[in-house]
């Protein structure tokens, strides 16, 4: 069984050297952004296949904190490239 | 019982890895960021929600699976959101999508230079 998440681990891994690829790549910002977050799923998902690997559940937390940075992160850099700024339109 | 868990968990693997080279292969290939968007937004999401399902099915229950279970509905909320967000701002500044009968909007290095229209 471990041998299973060890190939799992391995393959992810590999595929985000190619993601990798597109964010040096990928011709406009977006493309650059959309690759490091895909690159961040997937170490999402290598840090909770070592989790049960180690057997170590702190890095589930982690995990999910990885998770959470990712998505915020992607969020405010994806509304920067739009407004140009990071506070909302509307007033307050 | 635990030999049927163990099947069932390998089997969730493997379609988790072919769900993810799928996405990844989409990223690398594809000819535009919505397209890009498209490919790995329901990719990662099915593939990340597989593998991490299979990761909840080993090892009995515990406390790790109530953070397993917190990790995929964060991958299965947050990735189709950000793919939105990203074709959003892609769209609002300008950008318009890959057409195969306009050459010069193809998104690789080396091509983006606009080819003569006949």
């Amino acid at each position: 069984m471990t041998t299973a998440l060890w190939a799992t681990a391995t393959a992810l891994l590999v595929m985000a050297f190619a993601c990798l690829w597109r964010a040096d790549a990928g011709p406009t910002l977006q493309d650059r952004i959309l690759a490091v977050n895909v690159v961040g799923t997937k170490t999402l998902i290598v840090l909770a296949l070592l989790a049960r690997i180690a057997g170590h559940d702190f890095l589930l937390d982690v995990a999910l904190v990885y998770g959470l940075l990712n998505f915020v992160v992607t969020i405010a850099a994806s509304r920067f490239v739009e407004t140009g700024r990071l506070r909302s339109e509307t007033p307050r | 019982m635990t030999v049927a868990l163990n099947v069932a968990s390998v089997l969730l693997l493997a379609i988790g890895v072919t769900f993810l080279a799928g996405g990844t292969v989409g990223l690398v290939r594809l000819p535009d960021l919505f397209a890009r968007a498209h490919a790995t937004s329901k990719c990662d999401t099915v593939g990340a929600g597989s593998i991490l399902l299979a990761l909840a099915l080993q090892d009995g229950a515990g406390v790790g699976d109530v953070k397993l279970a917190l990790l995929a509905l964060l991958v299965v909320v947050s990735g189709p959101t950000t793919a939105h967000a990203l074709a959003r701002a892609a769209h609002r500044t300008g950008r318009v999508a890959w057409r195969r009968d306009d050459p010069g909007s193809v998104g690789a290095r080396g091509s983006t230079a606009p080819r003569s229209r006949p």
